[in-house]
C-alpha cells in the first residue's frame, strides 16, 4: 500500500541550497495532505466542512471553502468525495468511526477543527483509540491522525482557544505533536499520517499564516525529536507551538543585553525528547519553560519534573515556568494578550533567574 | 423461512455453546478462578446466534461488556476466551483485556467494550472501511437498551444513515441497564421506533426466538450487502443473571417476571420445535450437548493450566513504536 519511502529530515531545517520555496504554514499543511493522499490510497480525510457544501454537486457546488482554515481546500477536486468526506457535527462518531476504520485497514485523517473539540470525542480517544492495541494484546494497530487548531491570540475566546497538550500527552497510547513553522508542519504531519499509532497534530492559530522555507521534496520529521533553534550558554528557553516564537523573540532581546539563550523547540509532546532538554540544561544550568497552557499539570510542569528528577545537580537556580494563568482564555484583546506568555515575561523571568534584576 | 439443515445444527450448537460457556464461567468465577467481573448473557443467546448465522469471517462485529455470546457466535475459540477471562498469557489478548475486552481480529470481532455505546461507531467505521475498499463485508453493532441513551449511538446511526453504510444496529433490549428498568430510562415506546428518525427500517424482534432473529437478520444483512443502508433491530430479550456475577437481580425485579421469561428460554424452545417438526432428531441435540459440554470442560482445563503473563507484558503493546519510552517512576 505504501509507495516510496521518502527521506527522514533533520528537524533543524532543510539546510541551504535544496529546491523549495517560501510558503505559509497553512499551505505547507495542505500540500502535505495532498502528498500523503497521493502516496497511500488507504489514507482518507473526514471532518466537518473538509470540502464544504457536500451533496450539492448537482447545483455545481464542489468544495465551498475547505473548512475555516482552508486546510483541505481544493483536495476534493483531485481525490473526490470518497476520500474527502464531509461529516455532520459528530466528533464522537467521527473519531469512533475513524478508529473502527483504522482497525479494519484504512488510515483515516480526521479534522477536528478546534483542539477544544477533542473533548467532545474524548471517550473515543481515550477508551478506543488509545487503548485498543493494549487491551487487545497487540492484535491490532490504530493508524489514525487527528488535527486541530490550538491556542489563544485570535479572538476565538474560551471555547476555541485550548492549549491542553498535557491532557493528550498524559494518555498512554496517544501521541501528540505541535509543529511550530511551515518546515516542521510538513515533516511532522507526514510522519503522523504514516505512523501506525494515533497521533494528534496541533496547529496553533497564530502560526497558521507564518511563512517559511519548505523543500519541494516530501520528507518526514521523526515524532519524538525536539530541536535546538539557537545556541547559548547562560539559560535554556524551552518553547512549544506558539511559545517557540516567543522564546525566539525573547532570546533576541536577551542577546542584546549580553545573555546567551539556548532555545529548544519541543515539537513533540508525546513522545517527549527529554534528552535535548536535559543536555541543554546541563550546559546552561538554568531553564525557563514557556507554555501557553494553564499552569497546573501542564507540559511545563512535566518538563520541570523531568529536569528536577534528572538534572538536579546541574541546576544553579530553580526551574522556572512562564505559562498562561489558571483561567479560561478571555475574549477582549487586552485580556487575551495578558493571558498569553510574551517575550517580555520570558526576558523578565530570565533576568531574575540570572540575578540581573 | 426455510433454514438449511447444517445451519439449524449450527444455531443449536452455538446457542448451547454460549449457555454452557457462561454457566461454567460463573461457577469458576465464584471459585475465584476468573480474575475480575463476569457479565453473563444467559437468556440472550438467540440474538447473536441468529444474526451471526448470516455473517462470515470478513464481516465485523462490535460488542459490549456482555460480549461472550457475540464472540462465540462469531466463531471465537472458547479455550482462548476462557484463558483470557482467567487472566492467562494464552488468552486472546494475552490476559491484558479480560472479559470486557475480548477481541479476535482474525474472526472479525472488534472487541468487547467496557464503555456502554462506545463500540457502536467502531462497527460503523468497519462498514466505512468495507465501502472504502469495495468489499461486500458488513459491520454489526451489538449494544444494549442502556446504550440507546448515549449520544455517540445517535451520532453513529445518523452517520451510517446519511452514508448508507452496510451496518446493522442490533439492540439487545434485555430490559435493564444494570438495575435501571428500560421503561424508566428510555423514552418512547419501542427502541426500534427511533429508526424512523434516521429514515432507516426499525424492526422489533422476539429476541428469545432464534428463528425470528434469523429471519429478521437475514433481511437486514441482505439490505446491507445490497447497498441499501443500515437497519435497526430491537431484540426483546432477558438476562437470567444479574448485571454481573455478584449482582442479586431480585433486589430490583420480580421473581414472577424472571419466571415468565425463563419459560420462553430460546434453547428448550428450539429443541421442542425442531423435534416436533422433525427437523432434527433429539439424539442429535443430545450429542451436540455432550460435545459442547466436553469442549467447555476442556476450555476450563486449558485456562487453569495456562501460564500467567510475565510481568514484562505490562509494558508491551502500548504503541507500535514510541521513541522515548516512559517507565513508571518509583
Amino acid at each position: 500500500m505504501v509507495a516510496t519511502q521518502s527521506k527522514q529530515a533533520d528537524p533543524m531545517g532543510p539546510g541551504a541550497g535544496g529546491p523549495g520555496r517560501e510558503m505559509r504554514y497553512r499551505e505547507a499543511f495542505n500540500k502535505t495532505l495532498r502528498d500523503e493522499l497521493r502516496r497511500d490510497p488507504s489514507v482518507f480525510i473526514m471532518g466537518e466542512d473538509v470540502a464544504g457544501g457536500a451533496g450539492r454537486e448537482h447545483l455545481g457546488i464542489i468544495d465551498s471553502w475547505g473548512g475555516p482554515f482552508a486546510a483541505t481546500k481544493g483536495l476534493i477536486q483531485e481525490f473526490g468525495a470518497k476520500r474527502i468526506k464531509d461529516t455532520p457535527i459528530s466528533e464522537a462518531a467521527m473519531v469512533g468511526a475513524a478508529v473502527g476504520a483504522a482497525l479494519t485497514g484504512t488510515r483515516p485523517v480526521v479534522d477536528l477543527m478546534y483542539f477544544d473539540f477533542t473533548t467532545v470525542a474524548f471517550d473515543q480517544l481515550l477508551s478506543n483509540a488509545a487503548k485498543s492495541r493494549y487491551m487487545f494484546g497487540g492484535q491490532t494497530k490504530i493508524p489514525i491522525t487527528l488535527f486541530a487548531r490550538s491556542g489563544a491570540g485570535t479572538g476565538h475566546a474560551a471555547q476555541h482557544s485550548e492549549n491542553f497538550y498535557s491532557i493528550i500527552a498524559h494518555i498512554p497510547g496517544l501521541k501528540c505533536v505541535a509543529p511550530s513553522d511551515p518546515y516542521t508542519v510538513r515533516g511532522l504531519l507526514a510522519a503522523a499520517i504514516r505512523d501506525d499509532d494515533p497521533v494528534i497534530v496541533c496547529n496553533h492559530k497564530k502560526l497558521i499564516n507564518l511563512s517559511g522555507f519548505v523543500p519541494d521534496e516530501s520528507y518526514t520529521i521523526e515524532i519524538g525529536k525536539g530541536r535546538r533553534l539557537r545556541e547559548g550558554n547562560d539559560v535554556t528557553l524551552v518553547g512549544m507551538s506558539w511559545t517557540t516564537e516567543v522564546c525566539k523573540q525573547a532570546a533576541e532581546k536577551l542577546a542584546a543585553e549580553g545573555v546567551g539563550a539556548d532555545v529548544i523547540d519541543v515539537l513533540s509532546m508525546s513522545p517527549l525528547d527529554e534528552g535535548i532538554i536535559l543536555d541543554s540544561v546541563k550546559k546552561t544550568n538554568r531553564v525557563v519553560i514557556v507554555d501557553e497552557d494553564t499552569p497546573r499539570c501542564s507540559m511545563a510542569s512535566e518538563i520541570a519534573a523531568v529536569i528536577a528528577d534528572q538534572a538536579f545537580d546541574y541546576l544553579d537556580a530553580p526551574v522556572k515556568r512562564v505559562t498562561g494563568p489558571h483561567t479560561p482564555v478571555p475574549y477582549s484583546r487586552p485580556l487575551e494578550t495578558a493571558f498569553i506568555p510574551d517575550a517580555a515575561a520570558v526576558v523578565g523571568t530570565t533576568k531574575k533567574l540570572l540575578g540581573l534584576e | 423461512m426455510q433454514i438449511p439443515k447444517e445451519k439449524l445444527s449450527w444455531l443449536y450448537e452455538t446457542m448451547y455453546r454460549i449457555r454452557r460457556f457462561e454457566e461454567r464461567l460463573l461457577e469458576e468465577t465464584v471459585k475465584g478462578n476468573a480474575m475480575g467481573v463476569a457479565h453473563t448473557s444467559d437468556g440472550e443467546e438467540a440474538g447473536p446466534t441468529g444474526i451471526c448465522a448470516h455473517l462470515n469471517e470478513k464481516d465485523w462485529i462490535g460488542s459490549t461488556h456482555r460480549g461472550h455470546g457475540h464472540c462465540i457466535a462469531k466463531g471465537v475459540d472458547t479455550k482462548r476466551m476462557m484463558a483470557e477471562i482467567f487472566g492467562r498469557h494464552t488468552g486472546l489478548c494475552k490476559g491484558k483485556g479480560g472479559s470486557m475486552h475480548i477481541a479476535d481480529f482474525s474472526k472479525g470481532m472488534l472487541g468487547a467494550n467496557g464503555i456502554v455505546g462506545a463500540s457502536v461507531p467502531l462497527a460503523v467505521g468497519a462498514a466505512l472501511s468495507a465501502r472504502y475498499f469495495g468489499s461486500d463485508s458488513i459491520g454489526v453493532s451489538f449494544f444494549g437498551d442502556g446504550a440507546t441513551s448515549q449520544g455517540v449511538v445517535h451520532e453513529s446511526m445518523n452517520l451510517a444513515a446519511i452514508w448508507r453504510l452496510p451496518v446493522i444496529f442490533a439492540c439487545e433490549n434485555n430490559h435493564y441497564a444494570e438495575s435501571t428498568p428500560v421503561e424508566y430510562a428510555v423514552a418512547g415506546h419501542d427502541i426500534a421506533d427511533r429508526a424512523a428518525g434516521y429514515g432507516i427500517p426499525g424492526v422489533v424482534v422476539d429476541g428469545m426466538d432464534v428463528f425470528a432473529v434469523y429471519e429478521a437478520a437475514g433481511e437486514a444483512v441482505r439490505r446491507a450487502r445490497a447497498g441499501e443502508g443500515p437497519t435497526l433491530l430491537e431484540l426483546k430479550t432477558y438476562r437470567y443473571h444479574g448485571h454481573y456475577h455478584a449482582d442479586e437481580p431480585l433486589k430490583y425485579r420480580l421473581k414472577e417476571e424472571e419466571d415468565l421469561w425463563k419459560k420462553r428460554d430460546p434453547i428448550p424452545a428450539f429443541e421442542q420445535r425442531v423435534v416436533a417438526q422433525k427437523l432434527m432428531p433429539a439424539s442429535e441435540l443430545e450429542a451436540t450437548r455432550k460435545k459442547i459440554d466436553a469442549e467447555i470442560e476442556a476450555a476450563v482445563k486449558f485456562a487453569l493450566e495456562s501460564p500467567l503473563p510475565p510481568v514484562d507484558e505490562l509494558y508491551t503493546d502500548v504503541y507500535v513504536n514510541y521513541s522515548n519510552p516512559v517507565q513508571g517512576l518509583r
